[in-house]
């Protein structure tokens, strides 16, 4: 177990020291969402009550955009310098592998989020920080990256792989997404009414975004090891 | 299964079609409420049960690959996600006539309608990998994958999109229906038709696993004449 946990680490802080070194993910995608909320802006010219009925889904799209860029990057920088196969053979189980990356593209986005969130927050006049849509975030973010994980190693080998990885992978994390804006709403809506937070309404939809979690980690990490054998 | 028995399978789904059109149009009393509209239904529902029984196909072929794999099991689940993708594109198609004609509007995005929606982009996607995923073993693994999430999936959009109010109209053949519930020819008329769709699935998959079969022999052969 110790050696389990340890080469999942190892996988999380190799990606870690190569994003410090490179910056080829988290800085460009934070200028690409706050361009895409930006650009949102635009499209709607945004009136209070237009932007209490917009500011969730324009939240997720986002979100959801920044994460298919960096899932796109999560193999092929692997990819580009034979790096997979040398992961491959190393003696560490696909399991912990899939695990490392996951966490790694979890962690990245989370970054991204985190910084994006109170910028958001500034831009469609909402509280800065709420407890609530972070820890949905948090949640969101896992089986976002849970199944992305798996259909970014597809990708990689695919023709027009930037294009399919979107067209593969939204259909199927729908559901986390979905929920994701529906709870956004209600917590938008009750911030913006001047209510405490409401976490009785909230826990239902936080259980279910857990569900969807654990189903899609499940099924993702027992078919990963599908997708690298060769 | 030899070249007669497909044959006679097609034959067989041609002429339960002619049946089933008559008894769709001709035979069946007109609805009290739709009116004539109402006899899309037996299409519809049949198609859309179908889909569902094509989606669950490839579920079973890609599992089974994964186990043990081997070019029949992702020929099969190839040709029923192809001809799955048939059967719930004329169910989205033959909804939206419907709706237009007895709510006055082609789509609503109640649960059930959402869910056919992505589940057609699912297997939509799976026909798509299978384009541009590298050809052989790899391919194939891909598409089970994929074959399984989306079997998955389908369920989970559906328990998502549930808060809002459903207008879809509710079941009327099988356990959880009302007694009584349906005219009896028409529930003749709607069993017949399902079971003719049923053969028309089968029908098509086997020949189109045949063609699948055909297709990747074709390209070894190929493959060997290059290489010499």
């Amino acid at each position: 177990m110790k050696a389990y946990l340890s080469a999942i680490f190892t996988i999380l802080w190799k990606d870690f020291l190569l994003e410090v070194r490179t910056k080829e993910v988290v800085t460009p995608i934070l200028v690409f969402v706050f361009l895409v909320i930006i650009t949102f802006n635009f499209a709607f010219e945004p009136t209070p009550a237009l932007l209490a009925v917009v500011s969730a889904g324009t939240l997720w799209v986002s979100f959801t955009f920044a994460g298919v860029l960096g899932l796109n990057r999560t193999f092929a920088m692997e990819k580009e310098k034979g790096g997979l196969d040398g992961l491959l053979l190393t003696p560490v189980s696909r399991d912990a592998l899939y695990f490392g990356k996951l966490l790694s593209a979890f962690f990245f986005m989370l970054a991204i989020e985190f910084v994006m969130l109170p910028v958001f927050g500034i831009l469609f006049n909402l509280p800065l920080f709420l407890p609530s849509l972070w820890l949905l975030t948090v949640l969101t973010t896992l089986g976002f990256a849970a199944v992305g994980t798996v259909f970014s190693a597809m990708a990689v080998n695919m023709r027009a792989r930037e294009v399919l990885l979107p067209v593969l992978f939204f259909p199927i994390v729908l559901p986390v997404i979905i929920a994701a804006v529906e709870s956004t709403s209600a917590i938008f809506a009750g911030a913006g009414a001047g209510r405490a937070e409401d976490w009785s309404e909230f826990a239902r939809w936080l259980q279910l975004t857990a569900a969807f979690d654990a189903v899609f980690l499940v099924v993702s990490a027992a078919l990963f090891q599908f997708v690298v054998q060769e | 299964m030899n070249l007669s028995l497909r044959t006679g399978l097609l034959g067989l789904a041609g002429v339960m079609m002619l049946i089933t059109l008559y008894m769709a149009f001709l035979w069946v009393p007109n609805e009290a409420t739709m009116g004539a509209v109402q006899r899309i239904m037996y299409f519809h529902v049949p198609i859309a049960i179908i889909g569902f029984v094509a989606a669950g196909a490839v579920f079973v072929a890609s599992i089974a690959y994964l186990i043990r794999p081997s070019e029949k099991w992702d020929a099969i689940a190839y040709a029923s996600a192809e001809v799955g993708v048939l059967f719930i594109s004329l169910m989205l198609l033959t909804g939206t006539l419907w709706g237009k004609a007895t709510w006055g509007i082609w789509w609503d995005w109640s649960p059930r309608l959402t869910t056919s929606l992505i589940m057609w982009f699912l297997y939509v996607a799976y026909l798509m990998l299978r384009a541009y995923a590298p050809k052989g073993v790899r391919g194939a693994r891909y598409a089970a994958v994929l074959g399984i999430f989306a079997m998955i999936d389908v369920p989970l959009v559906y328990m998502s999109t549930t808060w809002w109010r459903d207008v879809h109209p509710q079941l009327l053949v099988g356990p959880a229906a009302p007694e009584g519930a349906l005219d009896p020819t028409m529930r003749t008329a709607l069993l017949f038709a399902m079971l003719t769709f049923l053969v028309l699935y089968i029908a098509l998959t086997v020949e189109r696993y045949y063609l699948r079969r055909a297709e990747e022999e074709t390209e070894r052969m190929q493959l060997s004449y290059e290489g010499r």
